[in-house]
This record gives C-alpha cells, sequence and structure tokens, in this order.
C-alpha cells in the first residue's frame, strides 16, 4: 500500500509496486492529461511534479513515492501555472497538442526556479520534453511572454 | 511574421472571443470521472443545418470537420471557411469531427474520406464555404418568415441577424429548427474575396484551450469501467511470424487476464496497461524468419545501387541528355545519394478502442486518418455489417502520414485484437514507441544517382537522375511520388531525363509527411547548389536565372532573400544556404544560416522561409505549419534513421536511439506569406523539403563537404 497526494488530495495505491507513477494516474486515478510518449524517460510526455521538482512518471515505480506530493496538469496552480497556460493560449503554441501537458508542466517548474529564464535557460530546462510537431519556437516565446506577465 | 508580432495583434481577437486568457486553469480535481471518447459528428441536441454545420440553442455554430486535426488545423481552417460565409462571430465557432462516411465526407481531391496530402483546405474551401453560405440563407429565411419581413433585407453580421426598418434582431439559435425545415438553395453566391472578414485573419486556433489545461482526449485517454488493455508482442524481423510461444510466465502477472496469438504476433489482454506491458514482457516468442527480411541497410543500399544498370522506368526525358554529355569541353559533376529509411514516430502511438453496445452494434474510436477505410477494415475483423460500426475519429498526438495506410493494416491489428475476445469488455489496443519505431510504414530507402553537364561556356545543359526505391504506391510501373519534383524539375535545363526503379522487400512503405519530396527535394536542391558553385553563380541569383517559366518559385525565393538580407556580410564562422521547393502546390523557399557546432556538427541557428499557398485563410496557422515543418524537417535529416542490422534486424527501438529534433537544437524561425488571390493550396507538409538541403548547402559552403549520405550526423566525413 503506498499513500500519496495527488493534485492536494490523499490517495493510495495497492496494486503492483513496480507500477510507474504514469499509469497509476491514468489507469487507476483515470487523469489523462499526463500522457504515455515513450516509456523511458526520453520524450518527457509525462512530466509531472513530484513534492515541487519535475519527475518522469513513467520510470518512476509507485512505491518510490511514498508520501510525495504529485501535481498534474490538472493540478497545476498559482502565478507561474496561471502565466504559462495563458501565454500558451495566447501564441496558440500547441498543434497536435500531445506533448504539452509536459512541456507545460516543465516550464512552470523552470518559472518557479528561475523567474526570468535566458534562451539558454530555456533550452537547458525543456531540452528533455520533445515535441514532434517541433512547436519548440513557439514554447522558447511562450514562455518569455510568461516571464514578462509575471513581471507586470 | 514574427512570433511576437502574432502575439500583439492577435490581443484583440483573444479578447473579443469566448477565450478568456488568464483563467484557463482546471479547477482542483474533486472527481475523477472517467474521460470518455467524443463521438463523431458531436452533440445530438444540436440542429444540422447540412452535413457541416450544426446550430446550438446557445447561438454555438459547430463544424462536421472531415478530416483528421492532429496539429495542422483543420478544425480552425474549416470552421474559418464556415463561419465567414455564415458572417459568424468566431467566438461562436465549435468543430466536431465529423462520422466516417467515404460519399458524404470525401476529400473531393481522393474520391473516399481522407486526409492527406496536404488537401485539407485546398479540398474544402469551396464546399465549406458553401456549406456556411446555405446556413446562412437558411437562417435568414427561416428569420424572414417569423418578421414577416423580406429575406433580402435581413443583413448577418458577427452571428447576429437584423432587420434594420423594424429593429429586429436575433442570434442564430432561436431560429435553428426553424432554419433546418427551409429548403437550402442550391448556388448560394459566395464572398468575392476582397469581401473577406475572417479568412486571412490571425484567427485564435479552436482546439488550443483543451491541449493546454489537460482536458483535449486523445484515443489513447478513453476509460471505460473494466476495460481491457492489450499489446501484441511483435517480431524483430520484417516478414518474420509466430512459430510458436511460451505464455506460462507472462500469465502469472497479476493483471493479465489472457494471451492469444493474432496473425501480426502474439496479443497479452490485462486489466490495465503496466500489466500488459509486463506481461508482454514476460512472454517468450519463437519466431518465423524464413520468410523475413534479411538484408542489412549496407546490404539493401549496395543491391540499389547495382539496381543503377538495369533499364529502368523512365519518368522524363527532354532533350539529348546522352548527346549533351558527349558535347566538346562538357564538364560532368557526379554525386549519389543515400536516403535512410525513416519512422514517423507521432507523439502517441496508434491505438484504438472498441465499445459494444448492448443492441450489438460497435464503436470504434481512433485517429483514423481514413476512417471509412478503417470502419470497414474493423467491421471486417469483427464479422459485423459496416452500418453497425461507429467510427469515431478522435484528435490525434500527431501523424505526419503514419496513420493514413491503405487497406488499414493497423486496423486490422486492432480489430483482430479485439475479435480474440468475446467482446463484452471495452478494449484498448495500444503500441509502445518500440512497436511505433519498429513497426515499418517507413518513409522508403532511396539511392539517387545524379549527374550534370557543364558546358564550355559554364551553362548547365543536362541533368540526368536515377532514382532507386520502394513505391510507396505499391506500383510496378512508375511511381510518381518516387520521382515528384525532379520529373517535373523547376530549372530550365535543356536536356533532362529522369529514371526510376522499383524495389521489393519486406518493409513495408509509406507516405512520411512530404512523401517523395523528402528525398527528390533534397537531391534536387543540393545538386543544382552543387552545379550552380562549380559556374561560380551565387545560389539565389543562379537559381532565379534557372527559374523563368516559374514566377511562383521566384516570388518566394525573392522574398525570403530580401527577408534574410541575402549577400550582407555574415559573423566569423557562419554560413548560409538556401533551397526552394514546391510540393502539393504550395512554393517553400528557405534560407538557413549554419556553423560548426558541438562535436563537429551542424548548428543551426536561424532560417527565413517564404510561402506562397495562394490564399491564406489563416497565416498564423501557415506560420505555426512551417516552424513545425522546418523542425520535424530538420530533425530528420540531422539525426534520424530506421537502420536494419546484420540479419535484418531492427536497430533502433525508441528516443534514444531515434533521435527527435530537441529544443535546444531548433532555431529561429522566421516566416514570411507571401500575398495571393490564388485557390488556396495546403501546409501540412511543403515546410519540410527545403530545410535539409539548405542546411546540407551551407554546409558544403561553410567546410568543402557536400552531405551525400543522410543523417547528416552519421556520415559528416563521406
Amino acid at each position: 500500500m503506498v499513500t500519496f497526494t495527488l493534485n492536494g488530495q490523499q490517495r493510495t495505491f495497492d496494486g503492483d509496486p513496480d507500477t510507474p507513477l504514469l499509469w497509476v494516474i491514468r489507469d487507476f486515478e483515470k487523469l489523462t492529461g499526463t500522457k504515455y510518449g515513450c516509456g523511458v524517460a526520453q520524450c518527457g510526455a509525462c512530466t509531472v511534479h513530484l513534492d515541487g521538482m519535475t519527475r518522469r512518471s513513467c520510470i518512476t515505480p509507485i512505491s518510490s513515492i511514498e508520501g510525495s506530493e504529485v501535481v498534474t496538469i490538472e493540478g497545476v496552480s498559482g502565478p507561474e501555472a496561471d502565466a504559462v497556460k495563458a501565454a500558451w493560449v495566447e501564441i496558440d503554441v500547441p498543434q497536435c497538442g500531445y506533448c504539452q501537458s509536459g512541456q507545460i508542466m516543465s516550464a512552470v517548474a523552470l518559472l518557479q526556479m528561475s523567474p526570468k529564464p535566458s534562451d539558454e535557460e530555456i533550452d537547458g530546462a525543456m531540452a528533455g520534453n520533445l515535441c514532434r510537431c517541433a512547436t519548440y519556437h513557439r514554447i522558447r516565446q511562450a514562455i518569455h511572454n510568461a516571464a514578462g506577465t509575471m513581471e507586470g | 511574421m514574427t512570433i511576437h508580432e502574432i502575439s500583439t495583434t492577435r490581443r484583440a481577437f483573444l479578447t473579443g472571443t469566448g477565450l478568456v486568457i488568464g483563467l484557463a486553469i482546471a479547477p482542483k480535481m474533486t472527481a475523477f470521472a472517467a474521460p470518455q471518447g467524443v463521438p463523431a459528428g458531436g452533440d445530438a441536441a444540436l440542429t444540422p443545418l447540412n452535413a457541416f454545420v450544426k446550430i446550438g440553442t446557445d447561438d454555438t455554430v459547430t463544424i462536421l470537420c472531415k478530416h483528421i486535426e492532429f496539429g495542422q488545423g483543420p478544425f480552425t481552417g474549416l470552421a474559418t471557411l464556415v463561419a465567414e460565409e455564415l458572417d459568424a462571430d468566431w467566438g461562436q465557432m465549435r468543430a466536431v469531427h465529423s462520422p466516417a462516411d467515404d460519399k458524404t465526407y470525401a476529400n473531393l481531391a481522393f474520391g473516399v474520406q481522407g486526409t492527406g496530402g496536404s488537401t485539407a483546405i485546398a479540398n474544402s474551401y469551396e464546399q465549406l464555404r458553401k456549406a456556411g453560405a446555405t446556413a446562412r440563407a437558411m437562417l435568414v429565411a427561416a428569420a424572414a418568415a417569423e418578421w414577416g419581413v423580406a429575406a433580402g433585407e435581413i443583413t448577418v453580421e458577427k452571428g447576429r441577424m437584423r432587420h434594420a426598418a423594424s429593429g429586429r434582431e436575433s442570434g442564430f439559435g432561436a431560429f435553428a429548427v426553424k432554419a433546418a425545415a427551409q429548403t437550402p438553395p442550391e448556388n448560394p453566391p459566395l464572398k468575392d474575396p476582397s469581401q473577406f472578414v475572417l479568412i486571412g485573419q490571425d484567427l485564435p486556433k479552436l482546439d488550443t484551450l483543451g491541449k493546454t489545461n489537460g482536458q483535449a482526449i486523445y484515443t489513447l485517454d478513453i476509460v471505460t469501467d473494466d476495460m481491457l488493455v492489450a499489446v501484441v508482442a511483435h517480431p524483430d524481423h520484417f516478414g518474420a511470424t509466430v512459430r510458436s510461444f511460451d505464455d506460462a510466465e507472462a500469465r502469472k502477472v497479476t493483471g493479465v487476464v489472457d494471451v492469444k496469438q493474432i496473425p501480426q504476433g502474439v496479443a497479452v489482454y490485462a486489466d490495465n496497461t503496466f500489466a500488459a506491458l509486463k506481461g508482454r514482457d514476460a512472454l517468450i516468442v519463437d519466431w518465423d524468419l524464413s520468410q523475413a527480411e534479411t538484408r542489412s541497410s549496407d546490404q539493401l543500399a549496395a543491391d540499389y545501387i547495382k539496381q543503377f544498370e538495369a533499364e529502368g522506368l523512365q519518368a522524363t526525358n527532354n532533350g539529348n541528355v546522352e548527346q549533351a554529355f558527349a558535347e566538346d569541353g562538357v564538364e560532368t559533376l557526379e554525386a549519389e545519394l543515400v536516403f535512410p529509411f525513416l519512422a514517423h514516430a507521432p507523439m502517441e502511438p496508434l491505438d484504438a478502442v472498441f465499445i459494444k453496445a448492448a443492441d450489438g452494434s460497435l464503436d470504434v474510436y481512433s485517429g483514423a486518418q481514413f476512417p471509412g477505410m478503417d470502419l470497414t477494415t474493423a467491421a471486417k475483423a469483427t464479422g459485423l455489417d459496416p452500418s453497425k460500426v461507429r467510427l469515431n475519429t478522435q484528435i490525434a498526438g500527431g501523424s505526419f502520414g503514419r496513420r493514413a495506410q491503405f487497406g488499414s493494416p493497423y486496423m486490422q491489428e486492432a480489430a483482430a485484437v479485439f475479435a480474440a475476445t468475446d467482446g463484452t469488455r471495452p478494449l484498448k489496443h495500444m503500441w509502445t514507441r518500440e512497436d511505433d519505431i519498429r513497426g515499418g510504414y517507413y518513409r522508403p530507402m532511396y539511392v539517387h544517382r545524379m549527374r550534370g553537364a557543364i558546358d564550355a561556356d559554364g551553362r548547365i545543359t543536362a541533368w540526368d537522375q536515377s532514382v532507386v526505391g520502394q513505391s510507396i504506391m505499391g506500383k510496378a510501373d512508375l511511381d510518381e511520388t518516387s520521382v515528384e519534383g525532379a520529373s517535373n524539375l523547376p530549372y530550365t535545363i535543356a536536356n533532362l531525363r529522369v529514371m526510376s526503379h522499383n524495389t521489393t522487400l519486406a518493409v513495408p512503405p509509406l507516405w512520411w509527411r512530404s512523401v517523395g519530396h523528402t528525398h527528390t527535394g533534397f537531391a534536387v536542391e543540393t545538386f543544382v547548389d552543387e552545379l550552380l558553385q562549380k559556374v561560380g553563380k551565387d545560389p539565389v541569383e543562379g537559381r532565379m536565372a534557372l527559374l523563368g517559366n516559374e514566377p511562383r518559385h521566384m516570388g518566394t525565393l525573392k522574398k525570403v532573400a530580401e527577408m534574410a538580407d541575402w549577400g550582407s556580410a555574415l559573423p566569423e564562422g557562419r554560413e548560409r544556404g538556401v533551397a526552394v521547393v514546391k510540393s502539393f502546390g504550395t512554393y517553400v523557399a528557405q534560407i538557413v544560416e549554419i556553423s560548426v557546432g558541438e562535436g563537429d556538427t551542424p548548428r543551426v541557428h536561424k532560417v527565413w522561409c517564404a510561402v506562397d499557398c495562394g490564399v491564406a485563410i489563416n497565416p498564423n496557422v501557415i506560420a505555426a505549419q512551417m516552424e513545425g515543418g522546418i523542425g520535424f524537417g530538420l530533425g530528420a535529416v540531422l539525426f534520424d534513421a530506421v537502420t536494419l542490422g546484420e540479419g535484418g534486424k531492427i536497430v533502433q527501438s525508441n528516443f534514444h536511439d531515434y533521435r527527435s529534433l530537441r529544443i535546444n537544437e531548433m532555431p529561429a524561425v522566421e516566416v514570411a506569406v507571401i500575398p495571393s488571390t490564388e485557390a488556396p493550396t495546403g501546409v501540412g507538409e511543403p515546410g519540410v523539403p527545403p530545410v535539409g538541403p539548405a542546411v546540407a548547402n551551407a554546409w558544403r559552403r561553410l567546410t568543402g563537404n557536400p552531405v551525400r549520405r543522410l543523417p547528416i550526423v552519421n556520415f559528416l566525413t563521406s
């Protein structure tokens, strides 16, 4: 039995302890904003916040997160999340959209650490999130825009 | 247009619509409702005015989109066409996928329903405007009857119908039902482009919000009570079949429900995804390789090169190529280019959901690019009459061509997995990334042999090109998709010969974003650049001089040269390259600026792009497709290959060895859309072809090394 917090609510899981957090979130908690893309931490589509840090949920066994706080795209909140989501909408970042939950989770964590990131910091923080539609140009701009709105 | 400009000009639109910026925040989750699939055709409570337009009592206008939305923007584009002629307000527009119907929802370029070839806007341009105009006429007729006024006296603007003389006014919703009872006009007049209000504007995309808050539902997200999840063990050789298997350990995995052999492999059924994956890992399958492809990629390339000795299929033969090469004083330039297999690798791997209804009919949910074909395939596999199957197309996490397959081989597998059960439990079939990368239906391998003649006066007098590779269309005779872009070379060269050789192998081929232009564009644009360099011509000026019969090629080239300030001094260590490719009726010219980056590989700093796609429906979507096409094409030419190793075993398996462009490798992109009144053409694919040759041209000019084999990072010294 593993106990953890998901988007502010206490949850328990008593299935196979090897089950990755990704499949607990999607199959058992039925929150599907967090995506499967590779299963081996290469694409970032499964990115969530674990105790405030980005984490690839596809390689995180549920047994390893006892007592942790998990936040997904459905529950992420606060000024950085508001600014990032609004910036994403304003310049229509998504194309197919499948990777964007992970992109947004990484971008929010970046702004929480570094409120006014440079292009290099953005590249460094976001390089683990693949986008096959290659919306990167707009992701970079949206992060700058979000940082700008938070200043104001 | 820069992103900054888009952002500033669009604020007005965003604030004017129902999209509320800054409040797009999901509420804290309190209930965990299972996400359901989106039914094709949308909410049944809406009133249909024709096959494409439904009106809600709340004044919303929902378009039934016959093309799948997987990022290229048809929800927004087709809704714009309807809204324009309906005189709707953009804020009231919605879009859903239409049902599968090869007749009503045929792609007018194909004759059956389907998305591909960058045709969504081109084939819908008149049809969807007419649907909007028809709906408008019916709404106006209903209002005129109710108000007792002449229809001609009613004006419509931003979704409001008004009769000025009597002061009457209404939205669409109040008249939806009465409008549906009106006789639709046969040929309602369409606007002259000078009257367009919405077409040509950077309207916000209809599908963005749900893709930023986790609410958008893809096929993989569909969850029902009691759902089975199934994965299939596939061979790592093309053409291999199951000889036998041992499922003893797989069946011991908690949650595994069953294991069954199907024609495509061995299916593992489980109560949840992880159990299915764990069960598949525990399977032991003995594969029969007797019919498998056992040649390696290197052997295939060698075999392909031998094909040049054979006669070949003639695609083009203008003038007299042999004579031109035999002239006195002619200098010859030769090149041989090798292109690898490419996987599409959409972010959402292929998947499908099957749910049987109480009456025995079946709902299938899938990112269907050929919905009619997928429906027929699912019906056949499950033994149901096609009238008892509903194919509900879902938004999909990319495709790049992968979801459009003749005969629906993916659906054959998924439906076979479902058909092997008793059908009482809903079933989700999914491919993992490994299934996807190793699943075939690649952009085929090709080898090109190029020969160019330069006469004593330094003129390019002959072009001789041969292409060896699989026919994507499965033809024994000439497949135009193998030579498109070369057989109709835009450059005026007196003696032109293009030959094609079809090959046969067990690796199934498929179109990959921009099809033949993925390799012909590279071959043509690098070779012409090399010829121009040899005769001492500037890459832009030299191309211009050869493009006398192609004003739209020249228009994009001229524009992109202006944008990049071509010819200006470059920083130390930088070099530029250019390419211009017409594909799917759209003209795209790109200039790249590069330097030698980490590991002595090309570092691309900036790409300028000019595109002429006729009437621009939504410049922002066009720019986005150019940006994305550039990143997609760049990743492929720099990093990507699916390789068959010794004995034909597939080498790559996931994103660690099938590289994709990452954000730190993405150049800045600037896009200009050429103003045009020509009929609109597509933008999903045409951004892809020029970037590869433009980078290769810059690299050759910077380092002296031509790129003869892709991907670039694997063969830099060749």
